[in-house]
């Protein structure tokens, strides 16, 4: 890497030396915790960072790896008392890491190129992969592969993504959202809502959920069709350039000045969408625009609570038992813990169960869980020891990947859970009431 | 160099190949520990699991007198676990095994790498309660809290780790194990070898279990939170609290630097015109406890306290509590480089010392904010600064000089649970006397003849 450009040494001085390295991160930390070596704690990472920062250290392949080690899901931001922006170092540390390029591999390469470069920066391959993937499974091909032991004959790598690939669901969110919803009764704001990638193929259906409460709410909600990927995924893998990209065309798509808010359902998504001002900061053509954005941006949770939601009626469906699972960054990256459990605890016969360790990493983080399968099988099989003993049978969660995640560590441990969006729950807590009015919407 | 790289093929035998490390990235993370501004790499760090690994490494090092560095988490704050050049960083984070709750006796006993929460939860499953909470008890370890003898938020009620160390197993340099005290709550067979080992720093073995001891849990608790005008009032209200014959399980204070950014922190609605501020607890028999509530608060107002707020459920206790807790935080934010002292005086001197370091800030253009710990005297002058800015760092130097001066001049000490380390290492022998030092020097010098256990820490 040529020292005229470099991630580290054009970060900020002052955010690697506000870490005063007291430790009180380290037990908050999932990898810290699992290995007890202070290199794979916070601390430790923001240490080697300073090493790099300072000279005394090179870029090599063991700190590219333990960049990779790290989750990203700033449980030490949450911990942290004197205020240091882990996210920041991380990002330029996986930036950095992939500049000076200590980590190619022909492997490594190609996968980066297809996920992060092609498929997720033009969401029309993405889409046409899920059609593919969709038709596998239609086909009953997945079940019959499954079953007859042939994807025994995969290297163990690919029969781990086998086995982890969602099922597609037979619509897309354009399918089911119409470019603008109008306001149920009167009008009170006009809102953007982003689909999000994986979400929007995936959980199209959480994507319809969330019109229609906000909807419900007062909202008129735009939801143009073809959105393009907010760029969280590039910007937490190193890929700062096609982030920025990326930032551009969402702007460009959702004039801020145009909505009194911009609605994510996706707490990772959100947790980057609030910083583009940052990350467009120097670009003049944007900059202005980039801090309106940051203003408006909200998750879908805290917008919903902040304009208050519209009563539920009591109804008498049956009593459900709910507990809630905490995406990292909803919790430790936006801050928004109170507003999901208020959202839960406004459906009626819903009872909250608290679930223990609930902000404590799925092991999801991002693609986490398809470059670093066993630590991340480890943070599932803690995750879903904790869900089986709240006795819940209903786990909520506000973020697609960890969403993803609990599908399959229900699946693969046995837990019978149905795991869904707060935002559904309510959605559907509105239907029955208006079923019993006998109207429809 | 060489000398290690001999050792390294031994000690890799002696507690396993992954259990050494060597490598650059996996050693710059253990250059420091909790102290600002310090920083020394170590020749390598090597975890135990065992005792006998303890002993094993250690009479290794002794017969090629490498140095040892014997470190619990790093939390420390006085340098103690800082590397030595060469040495060896034996770490004790991977003994963090509970081994006994013995309900009849009301004892603990732990690996020394127990993380001290674990050993606070394990007392609080079975309704027993272990009272040291040092600020870092999430994540440092009960061999640390010994080898430093922390203290802690309930110092004047329940006193410091000391007072909870009834026992302990400790390997000398030379490799051998011994166990020192046992569960007897009387005991004067020979010297009190283990308190010789509280609070010694890593200079004299390497402690591998803790028999502690637990008492009842509390069974109720009031939480109070006082503002004054002045300082001398909050002083005051203290003298009168302990004169009237009460003993609350915390007394903590702020200054007003600290309030101001506590209150910037939180926005919790402190008066940021007011000079102190008291957060005070009681605890015990549910009775008592309000009987001593009512009368603290009484005395609080006629000491003239600008207003007094008695929680009414621990969620208001918490938030009134909140105040204290994030007192640290809040100034840490504040400046890139964060110094915490822990000058301690007698308690009826706490007022001319507040406003000696008060007086010591603006003489030398710092900002210092002051919290601490009200009831045992022990106060927290912290330096927020900038290691990068080289005069202020003089001038913290010099003020951090004439603090600990002030605080011997009044009877006070240098240090009130930190310890000496490296940071605190020249300021020792006009806190203790040549006569104290030598002695010092020659039981360290019989247990640790190679001079092999944290050299140049505490003294020379
Ligand atoms: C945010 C913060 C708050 C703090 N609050 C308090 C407080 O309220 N009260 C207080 O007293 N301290 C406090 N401290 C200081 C520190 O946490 C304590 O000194 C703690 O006991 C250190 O434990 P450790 O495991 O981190 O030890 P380390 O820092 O690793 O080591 C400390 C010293 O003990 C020696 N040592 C460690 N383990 C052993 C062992 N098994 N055998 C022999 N020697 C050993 C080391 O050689 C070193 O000299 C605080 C620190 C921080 C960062
Ligand atoms: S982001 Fe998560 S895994 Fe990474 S250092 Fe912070 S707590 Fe540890
Ligand atoms: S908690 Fe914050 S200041 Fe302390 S070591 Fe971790 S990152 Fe550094």
């Amino acid at each position: 890497m040529s020292a005229s450009h470099s991630f580290l040494k054009d970060l900020d001085y002052s955010v690697v030396q506000q870490c005063m390295h007291c430790g009180l991160c380290l037990p908050t930390c999932p990898t810290y915790t699992a290995t007890h070596l202070e290199r794979n704690s916070p601390r430790g990472r923001i240490s080697l960072v300073r090493a790099i920062a300072d000279g005394r250290l090179d870029v090599a392949r063991p700190f590219g790896e333990e960049m990779y080690f790290c989750l990203g899901c700033l449980a030490c931001m949450s911990a942290c008392p004197a205020g240091v922006n882990y996210a920041d170092i991380f990002e330029h540390a996986r930036a950095e890491a992939e500049a000076s390029g200590v980590l190619k591999s022909p492997k490594r390469n190609f996968i980066r190129w297809l996920t992060v470069k092609w498929l997720f920066m033009d969401l029309r391959r993405l889409r046409l992969l899920a059609r593919m993937i969709r038709l596998y499974q239609w086909l009953g091909l997945q079940t019959l592969l499954r079953s007859s032991g042939v994807l025994r004959l995969l290297p163990e790598r690919l029969r781990g993504l086998e086995a982890m690939t969602p099922t597609i669901p037979p619509k897309f969110s354009a399918e089911l959202i119409a470019p603008v919803t109008p306001a149920i009764g009167p009008k009170r704001y006009r809102v953007a809502m982003l689909v999000g990638c994986a979400q929007d193929i995936i959980f199209s259906e959480i994507n319809r959920d969330t019109v229609e409460v906000l909807a419900r709410n007062g909202c008129e909600v735009v939801t143009p069709p073809n959105q393009c990927c907010c760029g969280s995924l590039h910007a937490h893998n190193g890929e700062w350039a096609l982030a920025q990209k990326l930032a551009r065309q969402t702007i460009d798509q959702f004039p801020p000045s145009e909505f009194d808010a911009i609605i994510s359902n996706a707490g990772g998504c959100g947790s980057h969408l609030k910083h583009y001002a940052k990350l467009l900061a120097d670009d003049p053509a944007y900059i202005e625009r980039a801090h309106q954005w940051d203003a408006k941006l909200k998750d879908v949770h805290e917008w919903l609570i902040q304009i208050g939601i519209r009563p539920v009626p009591a109804d008498h469906a049956p009593p459900q038992v709910v507990t809630y699972h905490e995406s990292c960054h909803l919790s430790h990256g936006q801050k928004i813990t109170a507003q999901p459990r208020q959202l839960l605890q406004a459906i009626p016969n819903l009872t909250l169960v608290e679930l223990p360790e609930s902000n404590w990493c799925c092991g999801s983080a991002g693609i986490y869980n398809i470059t670093q399968p066993e630590m991340a099988n480890k943070l599932l099989e803690r995750k879903m020891r904790n869900i089986k003993s709240t006795g819940a049978v209903i786990v909520a969660n506000g973020n697609s990947g960890c969403l993803l995640q609990l599908i399959n560590g229900a699946r693969l441990h046995n837990v019978p859970v149905r795991v869904t969006h707060p935002v559904t729950l309510l959605a559907e807590a509105y239907r029955r009431a208006d079923q019993k009015k006998g109207s429809v919407l | 160099m060489s000398s290690l790289e001999n050792l390294l093929g031994k000690l890799r035998q002696a507690v396993g190949t992954d259990q050494v490390l060597t490598a650059l990235e996996d050693l710059i993370p253990y250059s420091f520990d909790g102290t600002a501004a310090l920083r020394q790499m170590p020749g390598c760090v090597v975890f135990a699991q065992t005792t006998d690994q303890v002993a094993a490494v250690l009479k290794l090092a002794n017969e090629t007198k490498t140095p040892v560095v014997t470190r619990g988490t790093g939390t420390g704050l006085s340098g103690g676990s800082l590397p030595i050049p060469d040495s060896i960083v034996l770490c004790t984070a991977k003994m963090d095994r509970v081994l006994e709750v013995d309900q009849k006796n009301l004892t603990l006993l732990a690996e020394a790498g127990t993380t001290t929460q674990a050993v606070a939860d394990a007392a609080g499953a079975v309704n027993l309660f272990y009272p040291p909470d040092p600020g870092s008890m999430k994540i440092s370890t009960i061999g640390g809290n010994v080898a430093e003898n922390s203290g802690g938020l309930r110092g004047l009620k329940y006193g410091v780790t000391r007072n909870y160390v009834m026992g302990m197993e400790a390997v000398l340099p030379q490799g051998e194990v011994m166990w020192l005290g046992n569960k007897c709550v009387k005991d004067v067979a020979g010297f009190s070898l283990k308190d010789l080992f509280v609070g010694s720093e890593g200079t004299l073995g390497v402690i591998t279990r803790v028999l502690l001891k637990l008492i009842p849990k509390p069974a109720a608790k009031r939480t109070m939170l006082a503002t004054y005008n002045r300082m001398d009032q909050a002083a005051e209200t203290i003298s009168a609290i302990i004169a009237a014959q009460i003993i609350p399980c915390t007394l903590e204070f702020l200054d007003r630097t600290t309030i101001g950014c506590v209150e910037d922190y939180v926005h919790i609605g402190l008066p940021l015109d007011c000079e102190a501020l008291l957060l005070m607890e009681t605890d015990g028999h549910p009775a008592v406890v309000a009987e001593e509530a009512e009368r603290m608060v009484k005395i609080c107002r006629e000491h003239g306290c600008r207003e007094v707020r008695i929680a009414k459920d621990e969620d208001e206790a918490n938030q009134l509590a909140s105040a204290r807790r994030t007192a640290f935080s809040a100034l840490a934010r504040v400046g890139p480089t964060t110094i915490l002292e822990d000058a301690t005086v007698p308690r009826s001197e706490l007022a001319p010392m507040i406003r000696f370091i008060q007086s010591v800030a603006v003489n030398y253009k710092l900002r210092i904010g002051t919290f601490g710990h009200m009831g045992d005297g022990n106060l927290h002058p912290t330096f927020l600064t900038d290691e990068r800015n080289h005069a202020e760092m003089e001038r913290v130097e010099k003020a951090m000089k004439e603090i600990f001066s002030e605080a011997l001049r009044l009877g006070g000490t240098i240090t009130g649970e930190h310890g000496v380390g490296v940071a605190k290492k020249r300021f020792l022998p006009q806190a203790l006397g040549e006569t104290s030092i030598r002695v010092m020097r020659e039981l360290r010098r019989a247990l640790d003849p190679n001079g092999i256990l944290n050299p140049g820490k505490m003294f020379d």
